[in-house]
């Protein structure tokens, strides 16, 4: 059972974010391991476990100037890392980041691609399935739950309504949500063990990609402040919070007035 | 009008067709476009009728898929009918299964997907709205790699206009598929009551601020007995005290409800995109500084377990 997960290196979430004059998002600070990839690390590791054989390697790519997050997945347990960094992919779409992934993992033969559904800077949540589709594999994708039994990967996947059992031929794709497994803590052993870790820097040239058809395919043309709601009134609850939500809803007519 | 023809993908409901696909057909009319729908199912005679309401001219039926996750065999046989029939742009809801119709969609055709779309406009081409930041700014975008543009549109972008009195011309379509697909097995319905979220004239949410799943309780009982449904931040569904149905937000469901009451939900912006739409936004957090107090009209600052029993009990005071 050897799983391949996509990870992605991003700003951290909880700092403030801005674009910078080419439009893109300025990654210049600090990047961390998206923590929407833990989920899908979790689950890969729990499948090898489970098969008792194999190994849970990652790809990723990006900026590799700084491997902080790379490592801290290989901590979990990953064994070796592929990072594409190549100037050229600077701004690159969706699909070309696609493509890019797809020639990486073309080198390895992964029952499984393990995906997040979405990253938590860009969350256009198109890559796994264009992934898929230039693999031919099938895919699962909002999975809740993911086992394996037999050649088959069996996955809840999250519907509007409830959840399917969706089952299909390995190898495959699945992407995880934050729910699926509790991710586990890296260990010392495993920190240290991470530092020694193979990662491999890859660019285009060496993928034989052609790098003329990896151009980015969508124009920002521009940035607009979008109209913001004013904050309104704000009062710390005295023990009279619930009464003055009533008068609020009162006075936007939820609620009719008192004594009507 | 550089934009002629546009072609919407609709999502069948097993009688009609979601919301969100009236919307986009509602949209591709407006831009004063030929419309066409796509869509697959068992009830091609209701989807018909529907789609000619919201001003389809055609709708493209792929008929019954079976048991296949629609991606696999919905994305190949459509990418099929655009090499052949060229439309400008293709439309596609932002839902699990569109999502995942558009990537394959993008794959096959080798163009870009616009996704998170909230707005049009019609300029030399057509111009995509995405907010960003939890919605303070919004881009601009287009794509460049020619027909068709793939957009991604999220929910409640539109308003619905399905008064169309045409009839749409229902062309039958063979199914095709370019990989080994999955399967499903089983569908698993939760049970509900009251309003969908997605409609519902008042939403009342939780969030980590509840401190525990049954506290959700408190959250369930206030929308009741304001008519609303309960939702909730991803943080709580994915910690497992709700279903996915409940979540509101970015990768769960867009609301506009007259009223969004905000429980100890500290306003990530995973969250706020999916209710700013709301006419107006109360707010309960412990924290003075959350980020929702400042797209909120109403905030307390004070804790959810405190102020919410004490509202529950005000309000069946005065039933």
């Amino acid at each position: 059972m050897n799983v391949v997960v996509c990870v992605k290196q991003i700003p951290d979430p909880t700092s403030p974010q801005s674009l910078d004059a080419e439009y893109h998002l300025n990654r210049s600070g600090k990047l961390i391991l998206d923590e929407a990839d833990t989920y899908g690390v979790e689950v890969a590791l729990r499948l090898v476990e489970a098969a008792g054989v194999g190994e849970v390697s990652l790809v990723s790519m990006g900026d590799a100037s700084d491997v902080t997050g790379i490592r801290s997945a290989l901590a979990l347990g990953a064994v070796r890392a592929s990072i594409v960094s190549d100037v050229s992919l600077r701004g690159a779409d969706a699909l070309t980041t696609a493509k890019v992934l797809a020639a990486v993992i073309a080198r390895e033969t992964p029952d499984l691609i393990v995906c997040a559904c979405e990253s938590s800077d860009g969350y256009t949540g198109t890559l796994p399935v264009q992934l898929a589709q230039l693999l031919g594999l099938p895919a699962v994708t909002f999975a809740t739950s993911v086992h394996v039994q037999g050649d088959q990967v069996v996955v809840h996947r999250q519907t509007e309504a409830g959840y399917d059992e969706v089952v299909a031929d390995l190898p495959a794709l699945v992407t995880v949500t934050a729910g699926v497994v509790e991710p586990r803590y890296a260990t010392f052993k495993g920190i240290m063990a991470a530092k020694s870790r193979p990662i491999t820097i890859v660019s285009v040239s060496d993928l034989g990609l052609d790098a003329s058809r990896l151009d980015s395919r969508q124009d920002v043309l521009s940035i607009e402040t979008s109209a913001t709601r004013g904050a309104g009134e704000k009062y710390v609850d005295d023990g009279d919070g619930a009464a003055r939500i009533v008068a609020f809803l009162e006075q936007i007519k939820v609620l009719a007035g008192s004594g009507s | 009008m550089s934009v002629s023809t546009i072609w919407v993908l609709v999502e069948p409901t097993g009688t009609g067709i979601t919301t969100t696909s009236k919307e986009l057909l509602s949209e591709a009319r407006r831009l004063g476009a030929t419309v066409s729908a796509v869509s697959w199912g068992t009830h091609g005679d209701d989807v018909a009728l529907a789609v000619a309401t919201c001003g389809a001219e055609r709708l493209f039926d792929l008929g019954d898929i079976g048991d296949v996750v629609p991606a696999d065999v919905v994305a190949p046989s459509v990418a099929a009918l655009v090499r052949g029939e060229a439309p400008d742009a293709l439309l596609i809801p932002a839902s699990n299964d569109g999502r995942d119709i558009a990537g394959r969609l993008s794959a096959l055709l080798d163009v870009p997907v616009l996704t998170n779309v909230t707005g049009l406009r019609d300029g030399d081409d057509l111009v995509t709205e995405h907010p960003i930041f939890g919605g303070s700014q919004t881009v601009l975008a287009r794509s460049r790699a020619g027909a068709p543009s793939l957009i991604v549109v999220r929910a409640k972008s539109f308003v619905v206009r399905d008064d169309a009195t045409a009839v749409a011309t229902r062309v039958a379509v063979t199914l095709e598929t370019t990989t080994r697909v999955a399967t499903i097995r089983d569908r698993h319905i939760e049970e509900r009551s009251g309003p969908a979220l997605e409609d519902a004239a008042v939403v009342v949410s939780g969030g980590r601020g509840l401190g525990d799943a049954a506290s959700y309780g408190l959250v369930e009982e206030l929308a009741r007995l304001l008519g609303g449904a309960p939702g909730a931040s991803r943080a709580i569904v994915d910690a497992g005290w709700v279903p996915y149905s409940h979540q509101v937000g970015q990768t769960g469901k867009t609301v506009k409800p007259d009223l969004y009451i905000a429980c100890g939900i500290s306003g990530a912006t995973q969250h706020m995109v999916g209710m700013k739409g709301a006419t107006n936004i109360v707010a309960i957090n412990k924290d003075p500084d959350a980020a929702i107090f400042a797209i909120s009209d109403f905030g307390v600052v004070g804790d959810v377990r405190t102020v919410l029993p004490a509202l529950i009990a005000a309000l069946r005071a005065r039933s």
